[in-house]
């Protein structure tokens, strides 16, 4: 057996187990999205996106 | 006081409180990045087999999960931050060793260093400087955590090609997203503690850190 397969199995579950009540949460409590809203978080997110191709290249 | 030079006030408070936070939690922010490569560089010295290294990453999450929630409105918060922050820190040691060990390792270890620097104060720069509410993004980011572990889950059992190269672009995404959410629920009055204020940047850093490394050891240049 793989131990080192099965403990990062069990350090994976543990921060599913971690993040699932906060998840629950946002799930039912985000805000809706006013108009621009996304716009204003997918220009930045696309330019990390731009960025990170940008250092794939240069390496 | 009338009811307008209480509002002012009120709202002056509030900057205040905020400004507060902000700069406590970059404060901190930066002495537990500083501490936590202090520990990385400990542990590429040591060498550490595998399994120590997810052993520390076991007992971060076991103090993030029992032991910070009790500690975050204390001093001792500071404590656990810092022990949080080392143990993630020295976790990384054997996969820093395992890149620089690549013909142009430090080159990669360099940029994804730097490159993660960049896109954290530009993100963060950006929600400070747009003060625009990011709560609305919480649902699908945090969905997306979640299917991006269980797709690792999948992923240490299940040989699929590319795969992991998949889940770690997504992880860069989703944590990009992650500070403007963070950054944004600081500004707005959504997160008042600096202490799980840092540790929720801290976390969003490391995870693009890492990312960002598996993706140019497996697709930048020559290796």
């Amino acid at each position: 057996m793989d131990w080192l397969k099965v403990f990062s199995a069990i350090l994976i579950v543990g921060w599913i187990i971690f993040i699932w009540p906060r998840a629950k949460y946002w799930l039912k409590n985000s805000p809706k999205a006013q108009q621009g809203d996304w716009q204003a978080a997918i220009v930045p997110i696309a330019l990390v996106v731009g960025f990170v191709i940008l250092l794939i290249m240069m390496v | 006081m009338n009811r307008l030079d209480f509002t002012a006030t009120r709202s002056v408070e509030s900057a205040l409180t905020t400004n507060k936070l902000i700069k406590n939690t970059y404060m901190l922010l930066s002495g537990t990045l500083v501490w936590s490569a202090l520990m990385a560089i400990v542990s590429m010295a040591i060498a550490p087999s595998p399994m120590i290294s997810l052993g520390t990453s076991l007992g971060a999450l076991a103090l993030l999960w029992f032991v910070l929630p009790r500690a975050a409105n204390s001093a001792n918060g500071l404590w656990v931050v810092f022990a949080v922050t080392g143990m993630l820190g020295f976790g990384l040691g054997p996969t820093l060793n395992y890149y620089i060990a690549l013909s142009n390792g430090s080159q990669i270890v360099a940029t994804a260093f730097g490159g993660t620097g960049i896109i954290f104060l530009g993100l963060s720069g950006y929600a400070l400087s747009t003060k625009r509410d990011f709560s609305f993004m919480g649902g699908f980011i945090f969905a997306g955590m979640l299917v991006v572990l269980v797709a690792s889950l999948a992923g240490l059992f299940l040989n699929i090609p590319g795969l992991h190269l998949a889940i770690s672009a997504v992880v860069i995404l989703l944590m990009s997203g992650y500070i403007l959410f963070e950054t944004s629920q600081m500004v707005n009055g959504g997160q008042t503690n600096y202490i799980m204020a840092t540790v929720s940047l801290y976390l969003a850093i490391l995870n693009i850190f890492t990312s960002l490394l598996h993706l140019l050891g497996a697709l930048g240049g020559d290796d």
